[in-house]
């Protein structure tokens, strides 16, 4: 028997701030084999890793359900909170109200965002915090084996053979209305789409928020359901093919004229709309809510970008908040001198 | 036990006309939005500033205008400052109300009111003073529209006249009122004369009511529970308020916006040293609290009742989650919307175990302003060292009224932020487990996200977690979790504000109350001693979980009477879990919850009752 030398190892591949793609994982899922919001989670590693977030800069937040489960499952060494069913917009506000250095991530469900947290979710919208809020949206609670969401298109079957008759939420439409500043819709099968959006939304400061159609392998991947693999890859029609370049990479893109649409993002980035049928523009509020309600009305599942807004000042800067994460400033900044309260006590003798 | 009703009237006998000098209550009854309250205010602060010991107390009705409203001011030279049932002075304002206001008043009290309302016609055993109040108010106020306004001032001025409040007072009140509005306080100021000369020329004094100047207000300040609260937020060194409107606490935080603005702005940067949110509703407004806590923020809420039951599911995970979080409580009377704008002290019991499962939480009980103050500065303390979510339980009463107080000390310690590990704490140490109890006292130490070391990271969950914020199901993992929690209850325990304690000799009567039922309580003890010859020991409970002390003074007594504003003796049952069997016993309930602030009366005669049994 003879000894091989071992030949050195390739040096390992890391990302602009030196770290492995390993650093950006969680621990071992506990969901359904095949449960798309597996493949959701890997697709926020890569967006973390190739933007190269600092893990520590990361808060992921959650409110209640499968999906909410998910961010144990990426960015095993951020902080991260699971809170309570439909209320992780609160939690997201607070944190960022504390920290508004950190990234915020937050995962919800079509039950937990759109049934109990749609309040909270209405008025997160409302604010656009820089928060990144995913819908991982299968039209099923899975975690109570399977009744309807809100967000289950009509005539919908499940499993049991129940026919949803109530008219679907569209959380996309809502955000756009309600004043998000960069909305889209994507499927958890479609990863580079998926990737280019979660990119997007890492560059953006403001509220992103994604709904993603994943499928429920196990109560809602079945004939007659509108939220089932094989319904989605025959029903999805991209609004355009997207690309991002981010801020630190200098990459021309060519495209002919009058093809693609170009934005650049807070931190510099770039996101390019390669047009694939009519003339879209992300900018018009009205534009993408006429797309939506086309689609709708004829049963199609449209993904992509639907609107952005650079220019909205975020919740943060409204509030005038210093640059420092208030959590931390010293008690100088923070509990006034005696003065101050000789000069209040003064006043209400 | 009977809530209190306004007592009987004995005799209709004429009563002698004998000199009563600062002591009196006056009761003045308007419409709501009729802007009496700047001549209610005015009144209070010119009977203040002659040094005479005053409190004011608004009863007013959930409505924006038209309903009836009442504001009582009590002046005492032996300093009494809780409500006293019975009135002395009417001011009869509102056609509404005015003949049961009439009908109520013990004979011998005095009637000022508008004369259009014939209310001399009513008693025969009151002093009536009848003032023509449109006539007098045009000629000072020629603008019609303001003539509502400023009418109401024409009563300090008759009163002033009647009782012996010093005009100049009444002058000094008003500027300070009117501040920058120099128009606003002249009209207010002649409408006042009017109302003066009026009484000089054409009411001659039949009352036996005076006020004459003392010194027993000196250097003190008058301000509200809520705006004290507020101030102590803002010593506190608060960073992060989220709040939803609800009566009787939304002046808590909107004095605090105040505050923040004037004070928390960054001189460089120009930049707020605070975030202040108006959330859509309770459940958000608490939950951005434990977002902000959990990231390292000073944050708090303010709410009431309604606002505390909505909190309850996320209260609940900042206990189990160990999240520091401060809610103020300005109790009103329920359940549901009960009376809004009534005081109560109703949910005490429901806070101290609000949410599900296994949960308790620390609750503090102000009595003063000062201690809205200084309970604000140590809730933030006790939040953060215990890393839980503590309650400060003031009330309507203490909250929305003036009240007279020594003014605010400045902090005398810094800023306790509690087992927080930095960058170089985990460095040094190479790792931490979030849940494990290092020190003995049941409280671990955390880490805040943006902390730059890959061991600070760890994973905040309402189910099922071990020491190192692992998820788990095992039982015995969830036990230790549970023991320990408790633990940390019996450590808060020894944190808490411990009571204050007035012994008396024979240690046969206790009297155990807390927040605003004090006042009344100080006043009770003269009247059972004077009148009863009953010397009770006084335990004020300041902080839930109890201290030893408490239990302490149930044992050295023989009758413990625990006094509480609400239906359901909420402080005695939680006293009654606290204390062992032998001694539950000795507790009696001195109860009252009819919406208005106690007074010493009820609970004297109530005590008195009672200790017909032995």
């Amino acid at each position: 028997m003879s000894t091989t030398a071992t030949p050195p190892a390739p040096p390992k591949k890391v990302n602009r701030i030196g770290l492995e793609i390993a650093t950006y994982k969680g621990s071992k899922s506990t969901l359904c084999a095949g449960c798309g919001h597996n493949a959701i989670s890997e697709r926020i590693i890569e967006a973390f890793y190739e933007m190269g977030v600092e893990p520590h800069r990361v808060a992921k937040l959650s409110g209640i359900g499968c999906s909410s489960k998910s961010p144990a499952y990426f960015l095993g060494t951020s902080h991260g909170f699971n809170a309570v069913h439909g209320r992780m917009p609160s939690i997201a506000t607070g944190t960022m109200l504390a920290n508004r250095t950190l990234f915020a991530i937050g995962v919800s469900g079509d039950g937990d965002t759109a049934s109990i947290g749609i309040g909270q979710f209405v008025h997160l919208m409302r604010r656009n915090l820089p928060v990144i809020y995913i819908i991982e949206d299968n039209g099923v609670y899975g975690l109570t084996k399977g009744q309807f969401s809100a967000t289950a298109d009509i005539g919908s079957k499940l499993k049991t053979g129940v026919i949803n008759d109530l008219p679907p939420i569209d959380t996309c439409a809502l955000a756009i209305q309600l004043g998000a500043t960069y909305v889209a819709r994507s499927f958890s099968g479609d990863k580079r789409q998926l990737l280019a959006l979660l990119e997007g939304a890492v560059a953006h400061r403001g509220t992103s928020m994604l709904d993603v159609i994943s499928p429920c392998v196990t109560f809602n991947d079945h004939e007659g359901s509108t939220k089932s693999y094989s319904y989605v890859k025959d029903h999805d029609e991209p609004l355009a093919d997207i690309s991002f370049v981010p801020f630190f990479q200098d990459i021309a893109v060519d495209y002919e004229p009058g093809t693609a649409t170009e934005i650049t993002l807070h931190d510099g980035s770039r996101m390019i709309l390669k047009k694939l049928g009519e003339d879209y523009d992300p900018t018009k509020k009205v534009e993408a809510l006429r797309v939506l309600t086309e689609a709708h009305d004829k049963g199609e599942v449209v993904t992509g970008l639907f609107f952005v807004d650079t220019k909205r000042e975020s919740f943060l800067d409204q509030l005038n908040v210093v640059d420092e994460p208030l959590a931390t400033l010293p008690e100088s900044r923070v509990r006034p001198p005696k003065q101050v309260l000789d000069e209040v006590m003064a006043e209400l003798q | 036990m009977a809530t209190t009703h306004i007592a009987a009237r004995e005799s209709e006998a004429p009563v002698e006309p004998q000199r009563v000098v600062n002591d009196l209550s006056i009761q003045v009854a308007t419409v709501n939005g009729s802007g009496s309250q700047t001549a209610n205010t005015v009144l209070l602060r010119a009977i203040f500033q002659m040094g005479i010991p005053v409190s004011g107390k608004n009863l007013f009705p959930s409505n924006i205008a038209g309903l009836p409203t009442w504001f009582t001011i009590r002046a005492s030279k032996q300093g009494y400052i809780a409500r006293r049932k019975e009135i002395d002075f009417l001011v009869a304002m509102n056609p509404e109300t005015a003949d049961e206001d009439v009908r109520d008043l013990r004979p011998g009290s005095a009637v000022v009111y508008d004369e259009r309302l014939n209310l001399n016609r009513l008693r025969h055993d009151l002093t009536f003073y009848p003032v023509p109040f449109d006539k007098l108010v045009a000629p000072v106020c020629p603008d019609a529209k303001l003539r509502k306004l400023v009418r109401n001032m024409i009563y300090d001025g008759v009163l002033a006249k009647l009782l012996g409040i010093e005009m100049e007072e009444v002058h000094k009140a008003l500027q300070k009122q009117f501040r920058k509005k120099a128009k606003a306080a002249e009209l207010n100021w002649n409408a006042a004369q009017a109302g003066y000369e009026f009484a000089e020329k054409n009411l001659p004094k039949a009352d036996p009511f005076h006020l004459t100047r003392m010194d027993a207000t000196r250097g003190k300040i008058i301000i509200d529970g809520n705006a004290a609260a507020a101030l102590g937020a803002l010593f506190a060194g608060v960073t992060v308020v989220t709040w939803y409107p609800i009566t009787p606490s939304s002046s808590l935080c909107e004095t605090l916006i105040d505050l923040m603005k004037r004070y928390r702005i960054d001189p460089e940067t120009k930049k707020a040293t605070f975030a202040i949110v108006q959330a859509e509703d309770e459940l958000a407004a608490i939950g951005m609290v434990l977002g902000a806590g959990w990231a390292g923020a000073r944050a708090m809420t303010s709410t009431s009742g309604p606002g505390i039951s909505l909190m309850s599911e996320f209260v609940g995970l900042g206990y189990y989650a160990e999240i520091p979080a401060v809610i103020f409580d300005i109790q009103r009377v329920g359940p549901s919307t009960g009376l809004p704008t009534r005081t109560a002290q109703g949910d005490v019991l429901s806070t101290a175990f609000l949410s599900h499962g296994d949960t308790k939480h620390p609750m503090l009980f102000p009595c003063s302003v000062e201690e809205c103050y200084s309970m604000a500065i140590e809730a933030f303390d006790l939040a953060e060292g215990l890393q839980t979510p503590v309650f400060v339980m003031s009330d309507l009463d203490l909250g929305m009224n003036n009240w007279m107080a020594d003014p605010f000390p400045y902090p005398g310690k810094p800023m306790a932020r509690g087992k927080v590990l930095s960058k170089e704490d985990l460095e040094r140490l190479g790792h931490f487990e979030r849940y494990r109890d290092a020190d003995g006292d049941g409280v671990g130490y955390r880490t805040l996200p943006g902390t730059d070391h890959p061991a600070a990271g760890y994973f905040t969950r309402g189910s099922g977690h071990d020491e190192r914020a692992h998820y788990t199901e095992r039982p015995t993992d969830y036990v230790s979790n549970m023991d320990r929690l408790a633990h940390k209850f019996e450590t808060a325990r020894h944190r808490v504000p411990s009571p204050v304690i007035r012994e008396a000799a024979g240690h046969e009567v206790g009297i155990i109350a807390y927040g605003t039922s004090h006042w009344a309580i100080v006043e009770s003890l003269d009247q059972l001693q004077q009148e009863h010859d009953i010397d009770a020991s006084y335990c004020r409970v300041r902080a839930f979980p109890f201290s030893d002390e408490v239990k302490d003074f149930i044992r050295r007594h023989r009758r413990v009477y625990v006094v509480d504003q609400n239906r359901d003796a909420q402080m005695c049952q939680l006293l009654r879990l606290d204390v062992e069997p032998e001694e539950v016993k000795k507790l009696r309930s001195v109860l009252h919850y009819n919406g208005l602030p106690l007074d010493a009366r009820s609970v004297t005669d109530a005590i008195v009752t009672q200790e017909e049994v032995k």
